[in-house]
């Protein structure tokens, strides 16, 4: 029985993969801020045929409150398989712009939270000798472009970082996985009209979970968008600060 | 999601909505908006029933959670967007089955109870409302209510079947059916003019769970199979999917000449008297190919479902063949089914004591509208009525004239909530 912790466990990329190790028997640990939602998403959990499904209440972006989150998880699992970082928000580009306060929270949610997590759970694993640390960044932080690059450069800092976790925590044998979706149609894309590059989140939930059980160290979801990222990283930057992306 | 990917099953052309909101905790409020709303699930309905063209669609596919299933006493609680399909996928293993399911599983649990659906057991289960436990209906003025049969019951007989125009369905208990295993013991027999067909089907309704009739429409004597099915103690391995239509071919591939020679064809293959098949070809032998619907091209399908009453059902039935077969017109999907005499949950429930005739017609514009009317007049002769969810053209006075609790059911309509199917059966005389 894998003994999993989610972080944004709301989220619908997240959900969809906490259904599937359900569907196996895994044991869960669910952090979210919205009590109500993860109750729900707790039940449907169970139904699902989760062994054991425990909710924790916390803003991803309190670090301070993340080492008792920690010990509540390992306290309810009994141990630690699996942590999924999937927590993030979308932010308003242009709004961004004109707000330093807001780049820098963005920035936060979707980068620095992300790193200190990251810290206290890389330690943990490393001293275990073994299990899977996996966080969802984002195609967009491949590469910075003008209509969304706080949120590139905050998912940019999270694929660097973990780069360098992969390298040291090898040794350890934690296997170390960053998850790069595309387009996802979820709530937080709600918003935006949706083309035949846009995936659904059990799509994607289902790379992720064969990603970590193939010990993958990066993945991109859907897979074609390894292609895609290929050509765009390897636009000249000449060219590319042109181009109206 | 996007206005183009709300559409019908029929892809006749519908205005799009103005908006779709999308729906994702069974705790949230409904949007305020400006227009009307109606909830929007999975789509299958083939009209405008499951449309809000210039309105507001609130998209439900989001309230896909499980509450809680009792697997000692079959009793599933769910968010309103599951899909029949996953209740099955999640229940099956555990000796359980749905206790009433329409031809496809790629249903909403509240577009099941907003339509009422029907199944190939009628006779013997009644319809989809009639094992709802009870659900809970949001209304635009903030008001949440828990229906049962004994609590609330008025809004529950109005929502059962009620098109989704007295509120947004959040979450529903249903009683699920104990089963040894996933099979279903099958027993064909063919038969040919509607009297056998009648004599054969009193038989079977009575020796078998499930019952249900392809007919060859375009034959001058109808002609066809009759299907009796019961759950078998045995579990089959899943048939495997994955069929597809990829796109809309750009001319619809059902012509009189594809038409006849498929009928004649599934009559005369061999068709074993007695098989044990995976409970999915049996009651879903179309859901095994993705989005069948395309092969209408782009100008769409009608889908015309009657019921009418068991003293005109012999006439009726005869009468509405011989008008489809002297058209030329007609289908593959021919089903003919009689219903049981209990009594729907719903006030605008669609089935009732007596046969059901569905039928699919490509559109072809007049040529289709006009066959329609003949059989209309038909049906209304035989005091029969037509199904909301698979009409996309009725005239208000057919609905009416089918529907005696109308006036009842109207005053139970949210304010905010209307469809385009509603407004084209009350707006326009």
């Amino acid at each position: 029985m894998q003994k999993i912790l989610i972080v944004g466990a709301a989220s619908a990329i997240a959900e969809a993969a906490a259904r599937q190790w359900a569907g196996r028997g895994a044991a869960l640990f669910l952090v979210a801020r919205n009590a109500a939602k993860l109750e729900a998403i707790a039940a449907d959990l169970k139904v699902r045929g989760a062994a054991a499904v425990s909710t924790h209440v916390m803003d991803a972006t309190d670090t301070a409150a993340h080492a008792a989150m920690l010990d509540a998880a390992l306290a309810a699992l009994g141990g630690l398989d699996v942590a999924l970082i999937a927590h993030g928000t979308l932010p308003d580009q242009k709004a961004c712009e004109a707000s330093v306060e807001l780049t820098l929270r963005e920035i936060d949610n979707n980068g620095l939270s992300v790193i200190a997590l990251a810290t206290r759970l890389a330690n943990l694993l490393e001293a275990q000798g073994r299990g899977t640390i996996a966080v969802i960044g984002s195609v967009a932080g491949d590469r910075g472009r003008q209509s969304n690059y706080v949120y590139g450069a905050a998912k940019g800092l999270v694929a660097r970082f973990f780069e360098g976790l992969r390298n040291r925590l090898a040794k350890a044998g934690v296997q170390v996985l960053t998850v790069k979706p595309g387009f996802v149609d979820t709530p937080m894309t709600a918003a935006f009209p949706k083309g035949a590059l846009w995936a659904q989140p059990e799509q994607v939930a289902r790379g992720i979970v064969a990603a970590i059980d193939r010990r993958k160290d990066e993945v991109y979801l859907p897979g074609f968008w390894r292609l895609i990222m290929l050509v765009i990283r390897h636009i000249p930057e000449r060219i590319f600060k042109r181009l109206s992306l | 999601m996007s206005a183009a990917q709300a559409s019908a099953w029929g892809n006749l052309g519908w205005p799009p909505a103005a908006e779709i909101r999308r729906v994702d905790t069974r705790d949230a409020d409904l949007p305020a908006v400006a227009g009307t709303l109606l909830p929007y699930g999975n789509g299958r309905s083939y009209g405008d029933s499951c449309l809000n063209p210039g309105g507001t669609l609130l998209a439900t596919r989001g309230l896909d959670r499980f509450i809680a299933f009792d697997a000692d006493t079959g009793v599933l609680a769910c968010e309103a967007g599951v899909l029949l399909a996953e209740i099955l996928d999640l229940v099956v293993p555990r000796g359980w089955f749905l206790p009433v399911t329409p031809g496809t599983r790629y249903v909403t649990v509240a577009g099941a109870i907003a339509n009422d659906v029907h199944g190939k057991n009628h006779h013997a289960g009644g319809a989809f409302g009639a094992h709802v436990r009870s659900f809970e209906l949001l209304r635009s003025d903030g008001s949440r209510r828990r229906c049962s049969p004994a609590e609330n019951a008025d809004w529950f007989a109005a929502t059962v079947g009620g098109l989704g125009l007295t509120g947004l369905v959040t979450q529903a208990e249903l009683q699920l059916k104990r089963i040894a295993g996933n099979a279903i013991a099958v027993r064909n027999v063919r038969f040919s003019g509607l009297d056998e067909f009648f004599a054969l089907n009193a038989e079977a309704e009575r020796e078998h769970e499930y019952a249900v009739a392809w007919i060859d429409c375009l034959a001058k004597t109808p002609r066809g199979v009759l299907m009796g099915g019961d759950h078998a103690d045995a579990d089959l391995p899943a048939p495997r999917g994955g069929r597809n239509v990829p796109l809309t071919p750009p001319l619809s591939l059902i012509n009189h000449a594809s038409l006849a020679a498929f009928n004649a064809a599934y009559y005369g293959k061999p068709w074993p008297a007695a098989q044990t098949v995976h409970y999915r070809p049996y009651f879903y032998p179309l859901d095994a190919v993705g989005h069948w619907n395309r092969i209408y091209g782009p100008r769409g399908f009608y889908q015309y479902q009657s019921v009418v009453p068991p003293a005109a059902a012999r006439a009726a039935t005869g009468e509405m063949l011989a008008a489809i077969a002297g058209s030329g017109q007609g289908s593959f999907l021919a089903v003919l089914k009689n219903f049981g005499a209990r009594s729907s949950s719903g006030l605008l429930s669609f089935p009732m004591a007596g046969t059901t005739l569905a039928l699919d017609f490509p559109n072809h514009g007049a040529a289709t509208l006009d066959l329609f009317a003949r059989l209309d007049a038909i049906v209304r002769a035989a005091g029969g009525r037509l199904y909301p969810a698979k009409d996309a053209r009725m005239p208000a006075a057919m609905f009416r004239a089918g529907y005696p609790r109308l006036a009842e059911f109207t005053s139970y309509v949210d304010p905010k909530f209307s469809s385009g199917f509603w407004r084209r059966v009350m707006e326009n005389n």
